[in-house]
């Protein structure tokens, strides 16, 4: 999946770049430690911005273009910051074949934004992903740790309405 | 001692369908009732009956509730544990026979089941290492550690004719022989617990239900090669496992049965957790290591084989969640048990994640050789809504459909592969008449396409090239020769990639192209989508059941519908967007598709 740098302006704080360095050395700036070390920093600034790579990159002596291929690489980092409300709706095959798709579709409409977007105040953005593990109860969809079951279309706008 | 326990799932399923709230009211309740000498809540693993979530068990009588709200809990509380009189119009449905209350081991579900991987699962407190104990736990580590030589281990193991629960089937005994004969000064043993086949939950619910089951099986594989580090790779989507394995490797190495001189012997071995970031490819055994070696999760040619070169260019083995379940048990019970169940060439349980269009959705766990019809039909509880069976998907993105005509077949790793399917991990999705099978070939190429790390030429283009002719056929401007394109491509891709992952990507169209050819030349010669899914090539009709009332006219949102009060309306199929909303809003079926 093709990856941009953020256009949005990065809002790190000093006191994030000093949790992120300790961060790093707890670990011993440990070269196999890096996918550990880019979680934790996803953590700290809810996602990866090159700003946060290039610190991760100098502070653990290796070339940024290689965290740069790690970060790009997993799906679980983002090169975008994330809205409040982060939907997520499964589009593993069991909630696929019990029409995941209608309801995906019915979200992008109610919000106005694809998949990896996020709205223009930061509110809600909007993912796809695949299986949460809750095949039972499909279709599903998180609202951040909120999970919500055997959905229908119309259920979309009523969950929508609820954190707005 | 307490008089009654009650059990309620916290698996995934039955969390998301709001079992904290109901242990939450529940304890307080108890309070509230001066019953908490009396009366202990566990919260356990998952029962296997996702559908009916939560679930909720009252022993020592085994009565089962299911769906259980929050609101419920008091007149449980009050009628149940009080005064011994179970709330019967909460019971599940199927356990209420006839007057009579038949615990959940004889109910349809569960007769036909064989729990050994997850045997564990929904009796124990997953998070208490003493419960597991209690069930014998540790039992076969210190069988192993006192009276085993690492040679008779594998030979076990070996005899018991365990293979590969991950999907290609691989013999265990023979992989752990190999990394045993390789010296070396380091060893590893890896657990692979990304399991990233979509619709396959199966060691997400084991993890979840009976971490210290897959613990135990490591230390025994690191006794048995001689490795004293284990690894464990999880997907960061499953944060209850992750939380129940760190709390679970805790209590061990508190115990004793992790870290140095396990058991009072010499045997040192310690694990830890490495968290997947959401990379399908990571199943793929060399990608999982490079993965936890921090690098780009991309497979590498084979030989050398992990058990010569493996993590950090150590002999390695690497098995999956359920293999490991397995592995106590062998050790206690025997290889002949173990042997005992299954067909010739598949020994022992396989568990299955159902789901799709069936009524009992879940976790069943059933010997090798049972038939897809008494999965689908009898433990399943068959196809909601009348509709009809239309095909079972096994193997995920790397399996196959199978059609009606082979529903008899007894599910074993070589009968699947006969008939252009696969066990996969053991996702079963079942699909019913209003599935179109060109449609769902297409869904897993889209996660093929996705999912392909890109090292390799024929996976990273030739997949895209597939999705493109399956998008080209399901808008309707396919051509009768790219049917034969598209199998070309198939059996090329399956020759030249480098990893499974790719081999195995044409698998969900050769299957659906062989059994459901029809089709796909009905999408192609006649424009046509059978199922009534694929929009371009449908269309929605007002038939003579129309009486004119307006709702559908005034429900479609492009105002594609016409016609006078209580006379027969029409569509405009030049305006219309397929969008379904006058077949919903008509209340007297007279808007049909196809």
């Amino acid at each position: 999946m093709a990856k941009k740098i953020s256009q949005i302006p990065f809002k790190g704080t000093p006191e994030q770049e000093a949790e992120l360095t300790s961060i790093i050395d707890s670990y011993s700036a440990d070269r196999n430690a890096l996918m550990p070390i880019l979680q934790e920093a996803q953590d700290i600034y809810g996602y990866l911005p090159i700003e946060v790579q290039t610190i991760i990159a100098r502070r653990m002596g290796i070339p940024l273009e290689e965290v740069y291929g790690i970060v790009t690489f997993y799906t679980q980092f983002s090169l975008e910051p994330k809205g409040e409300y982060n939907i997520m709706v499964c589009l593993g095959t069991a909630c696929y074949v019990r029409g995941a798709g209608d309801i995906l579709e019915r979200m992008k409409e109610r919000l106005g934004i694809e998949p990896g977007g996020c709205t223009l105040d930061g509110k809600f953005s909007l993912e796809a992903c695949r299986c949460i593990g809750a095949c039972g109860l499909a279709p599903v969809l998180m609202v951040n740790e909120e999970v919500y079951g055997r959905l229908t279309v119309d259920d979309v706008d009523r969950i929508v309405a609820k954190y707005e | 001692m307490y008089r009654s326990h009650v059990l309620v799932c916290g698996g995934t399923g039955c969390t998301s369908s709001g079992s904290k709230a109901v242990i939450k009211r529940l304890e307080a309740e108890i309070l509230a009732h001066g019953l908490s000498d009396e009366i202990q809540v566990v919260q356990t693993g998952c029962f296997g009956l996702c559908e009916m979530g939560p679930i909720m068990i009252v022993y020592p009588d085994a009565s089962c509730y299911s769906k259980v709200k929050e609101e419920d809990i008091p007149e449980i509380v009050a009628e149940h544990l009080l005064k011994g009189r179970p709330v019967e119009r909460l019971l599940y449905v199927e356990t209420v026979d006839g007057g009579g209350i038949r615990s959940l081991n004889e109910t349809n579900f569960y007769k036909k089941q064989c729990r050994v991987a997850l045997r564990n699962c929904g009796v124990i407190n997953p998070e208490v290492i003493d419960e597991y104990i209690a069930y014998d736990g540790y039992m076969a580590l210190g069988k192993v550690l006192n009276e085993m030589t690492p040679d008779g281990v594998i030979q076990c193991v070996t005899d018991s004719g365990l293979r590969g629960r991950g999907g290609a089937g691989f013999p265990t005994g023979l992989k752990w022989g190999f990394a045993k004969k390789n010296d070396a000064d380091q060893k590893y043993v890896c657990c692979n617990a990304d399991e990233g086949d979509p619709g396959a939950f199966m060691d997400r619910s084991v993890l979840e239900g009976d971490p210290h089951a897959v613990l135990e099986a490591m230390a025994i594989a690191g006794y048995a090669i001689g490795a004293t580090q284990g690894y464990i790779y999880i997907r960061a989507e499953y944060p209850i496992a992750v939380k129940r394995l760190k709390i679970a490797i805790g209590q061990a190495r508190e115990y004793g049965l992790l870290g140095n001189n396990i058991l009072g012997t010499d045997f040192c071995f310690d694990l830890d957790l490495r968290l997947g970031a959401g990379a399908f490819v990571c199943g793929e055994e060399t990608a999982l290591m490079a993965s936890i070696e921090g690098k780009r999760g991309e497979p590498r040619p084979r030989p050398p084989f992990p058990a010569e070169k493996g993590l950090l260019g150590k002999p390695t083995i690497l098995n999956n969640v359920e293999t490991y379940a397995n592995i106590p048990q062998i050790i206690l019970k025997g290889s002949d048990w173990f042997a005992s169940m299954g067909t010739e060439r598949s020994k022992g349980t396989k568990v299955f994640a159902l789901g799709g269009k069936i009524n009992n959705t879940g976790l069943v766990e059933v010997p090798m050789g049972t038939t897809l019809r008494e999965i689908i039909e009898e433990i399943g509880g068959g196809i909601p809504n009348g509709k009809k069976f239309k095909a079972a998907q096994t193997g995920g993105p790397s399996g196959g459909c199978i059609p009606t005509e082979h529903i008899d077949t007894q599910i074993d790793y070589d009968n699947l592969v006969a008939i252009g399917s696969m066990m996969g991990s053991g996702g079963m999705i079942i699909m019913d008449e209003d599935n179109c099978m060109v449609d769902i070939a297409k869904f897993f190429l889209d996660f093929t396409v996705d999912e392909s790390c890109g090292k390799c030429v024929p996976c990273r283009i030739g997949t895209k090239r597939m999705y493109e002719m399956l998008e080209k056929i399901t808008s309707g401007r396919g051509e009768l020769e790219d049917l034969d394109k598209l199998e070309k491509l198939c059996y090329h891709i399956q020759k030249n990639a480098l990893c499974a992952l790719g081999q195995t990507a044409p698998n969900p169209v050769l299957s659906t192209m062989r059994y459901f050819h029809d089709e796909y030349v009905a999408h192609v010669v006649d424009k046509r989508c059978p199922a009534g899914v694929c929009k371009a090539l449908m269309s929605y009709f007002i038939g003579d059941l129309c009486i004119g009332c307006t709702a559908c006219a005034k429900a479609c949102p492009v105002d594609a519908i016409s016609g006078a009060v209580k006379g027969k309306h029409k569509i405009d199929q030049t305006k219309c967007i397929k969008c379904g909303a006058c077949m919903k809003a008509c209340r007297f079926n007279a808007v049909t598709k196809g």
